[in-house]
């Protein structure tokens, strides 16, 4: 018999009895929900207090926002997705800095440009899929636009983040898209930029991930930028 | 890399272990310190006592349902991982797991791998294996490296170097890594692991990763890590290994949620880890990165005993948090690597005697004062404390009593002092003339009572009987008050 016949004969061998049935969802109907103004301080403030830089956008803005943080940084390599909306507008804005940075696309597989993609790409820029003001996260689903590797090689990782897709928990945001239904081959949340506590629990940041996250977190009109960032 | 293999076979030094620990005081100041930190931790996560207890009903609940089901839940995950192009590898044995891994490392030639964090690769001593058929494997966990470069084993399951002080690891790495200055500055020597490693997870064949929470209805291994290198290990080399226990296996996507906020909170007092990775697949076509290739090795190694019987099936409720040993006064003063097991503290006492048999673990559920401590702490409700009564009782079983569910090393406890002393008792007090008669004997010479007696008098004062036996006494009484 193949080693899994024999452990699944072990295990159909063993005496059962079905235990309470547990009910996930109405657990999380029944725990409080964050919403609004008080739901995006919360996210900003945990995502802040894991160094996350939050900026707070506009729609019309944010394009001029990403220049001036890249200019900033003095980035000279920045990976993008030009074939998407978001990434075009960022390209565009991008190239009339005074000293625009090499923008590049993702346009081969990963195996062709290991090396290069390690050792010289400075920052990447990506649009995350939804938040979550629970835990202070994001969620991505990187696709064949935005690999998985953009939000992780680069030592700098720009995420474009619509603040409408706020869930209040992850539980409501796996609920609310339907997951369940079809997970994409990689499904991440994150929560920070990479860090690690394993020498005498000192924490430090860019362990082998990006060593800084930039969220441009775009608002919609209504929100009030000063109501959101008082007493924050 | 450090070439020296520890192999840790069982911990039968387990005694002499624990005093040499205890008498390390370093290693006991920094245990301490670390514990109570970590501690600190977890109850500022949990602010809510009665969150708290509902949350750890339903975690309980999710684990034992999925126990519950487990032969059907292994088959569906296989069925869906399998549909999402994922190959599934079953092992009986430690042997079995890593021969499935460098089987699958030698067809693509491959010779360099790099590994996240995996505590069933260390139950399988991996690296070993791999490394005594000339391949490479490069632990990537900041800590694991830094336990792999010193040529150690872990001494906690979240926190492996957690012995280590800031001190040994710059020792470590400029002894070790090529062109590396002495610094004890902490994101220096972050910032150095970081470079030796990145250049690894380029030239790699292949990555493994352990499993946290495997979802048999997408079939989705879920990791939970705060570094990126479990991200990198799953995502940049052409082919992904991941290596699991069978008990890890939960039935629905949402379940996960409830495990990961309890994990994360328990573990390290995060409200949540830098990336929870979420795989379900290979690249598939048109996506440009992600392996071509990803298997899953399943692991049984004694788990399937503890499954066998309903209550130590428990045991494997363990989503591995290792609060428990973070508040085991035991594991607190004696450190990681005296248990000499892949899991220390109250978890490691409970799941290795399944593991390595009760022979090569006996001491190891006497290894607790029974304080509760951990039962109290555990996020999925494992009673311990009665695990390891249950434990000791089969230690101490006759090795050839028949029972339905005979645990490996049933016996392995019996001692015969032990055994001839209780059977002296046993004759004296069921005939009332030798217990009268020893009564008088014991009360009237007490004075010959040993001065030295074992480990109660180091702080205590000796024991001595009374003057005169209870039942003297009552007589006496009785005499006195005439009734
Ligand atoms: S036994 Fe409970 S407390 Fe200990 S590691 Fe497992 S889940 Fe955590």
């Amino acid at each position: 018999m193949s080693a899994r016949e024999n452990i699944l004969t072990k295990l159909r061998a063993a005496p059962r009895s079905a235990p309470p049935a547990p009910d996930v969802a109405a657990y999380y109907a029944g725990t409080p929900k964050l919403t609004g103004l008080a739901a995006l301080k919360h996210w900003a403030a945990l995502m802040r207090a894991v160094r996350t830089e939050v900026l707070w956008v506009r729609e019309s803005d944010w394009p001029r926002t990403l220049a001036e943080q890249v200019a900033a940084r003095g980035i000279r390599t920045l990976l993008l997705a030009p074939s998407t909306a978001h990434g075009a507008r960022a390209a565009a804005a991008l190239a009339e800095l005074a000293e625009p940075p090499l923008r590049l696309g993702f346009d081969q597989t990963i195996d062709g440009w290991k090396a290069t993609l390690f050792n010289e790409v400075d920052a990447a820029f990506t649009r995350v899929r939804a938040g979550i003001a629970l835990t202070g996260s994001l969620i991505a689903w990187p696709d064949e636009h935005e690999p998985r590797t953009m939000s992780l090689v680069p030592p700098i990782h720009f995420a474009l983040f619509d603040t409408r897709t706020l869930y209040p928990d992850f539980f409501s945001a796996m609920s609310a898209e339907n997951w369940a239904a079809g997970m994409p081959t990689n499904a991440l949340l994150i929560s920070g930029p990479s860090k690690t506590s394993d020498i005498q629990q000192t924490v430090a940041y860019g362990a082998h991930g990006p060593r800084e996250l930039v969220v441009l977190a775009v608002l919609p009109d209504e929100i009030d930028l000063a109501e959101l960032e008082a007493d924050a | 890399m450090n070439e020296a293999t520890l192999t840790y076979y069982p911990s039968r030094d387990f005694k002499a272990n624990a005093r040499a620990a205890l008498a390390d005081s370093n290693l006991r100041a920094s245990f301490r310190g670390a514990m109570d930190f970590l501690m600190g931790k977890r109850a500022a996560q949990f602010p809510d006592a009665h969150e708290l207890a509902e949350l750890r009903k339903l975690g309980e609940a999710i684990r034992q349902k999925s126990l519950a089901k487990l032969p059907e839940l292994l088959e569906q995950l296989e069925a869906k991982l399998t549909e999402n192009g994922v190959t599934v590898h079953w092992a009986e044995t430690t042997e079995e797991a890593n021969a499935i891994v460098h089987g699958l490392i030698a067809a693509k030639g491959g010779k360099l791998a790099v590994k996240g964090k995996s505590m069933v690769s260390e139950e399988t001593e991996l690296n070993h294996y791999l490394e005594a058929r000339g391949m490479t494997a490069i632990e990537s966990d900041m800590g694991e490296y830094i336990v792999q470069l010193a040529g150690e084993k872990p001494s906690h399951i979240i926190m492996p170097a957690i012995h280590k002080t800031r001190a040994d690891i710059a020792r470590l790495f400029s002894e070790h890594i090529p062109g590396t200055p002495y610094t004890e500055d902490v994101d220096a020597l972050i910032q150095i692991g970081r470079q030796a490693l990145r250049q690894m997870y380029v030239s790699a064949d292949v990555g493994i990763s352990g499993v946290n929470f495997a979802i048999a209805e997408t079939g989705t291994l879920c990791l939970v890590e705060n570094e990126g290198n479990g991200r990198m290990c799953t995502t940049v080399p052409d082919m992904h290994i991941a290596i699991t226990g069978i008990e890890k296996v939960i039935e629905k996507l949402s379940d996960v949620v409830p495990l990961y906020s309890l994990l994360t909170r328990s573990a390290t007092g995060q409200p949540v880890t830098t990336y929870f990775n979420m795989i379900s697949g290979p690249r598939r076509p048109g996506e440009k990165d992600g392996p071509r290739e990803v298997h899953l090795v399943l692991l049984d190694n004694g788990r399937s005993q503890a499954y066998s019987d309903e209550q130590l099936r428990k045991t494997l409720q363990c989503i591995r948090c290792g609060a428990c040993m973070n508040h085991c006064p035991v594991y607190t003063r004696i450190g990681g690597h005296a248990y000499g097991t892949v899991y220390p503290g109250p978890i490691g006492e409970i799941i290795s005697p399944h593991m390595l048999g009760l022979e090569n673990t006996v001491d190891l559920p006497t290894a607790s004062s029974l304080c509760g401590a951990c039962g109290e702490v555990c996020p999925v409700k494992i009673p311990i404390p009665e695990m390891l009564m249950r434990l000791r009782e089969e230690s101490v079983r006759d090795p050839h009593e028949k029972v339905a569910h005979p645990l490996r090393g049933q016996g392995a406890g019996v001692d015969k002092e032990v055994k001839l002393a209780w059977r002296l008792w046993t004759g004296l007090y069921s005939k009332p003339g030798y217990y009268r008669l020893f009564g008088w004997a014991a009360t009237r010479l007490r004075g010959l009572t040993p001065r030295h007696q074992l480990g109660w008098t180091q702080n205590h004062v000796p024991m001595k009987p009374a003057p005169k036996t209870l039942h003297e006494l009552m007589r006496e009484r009785r005499k006195e008050t005439g009734r």
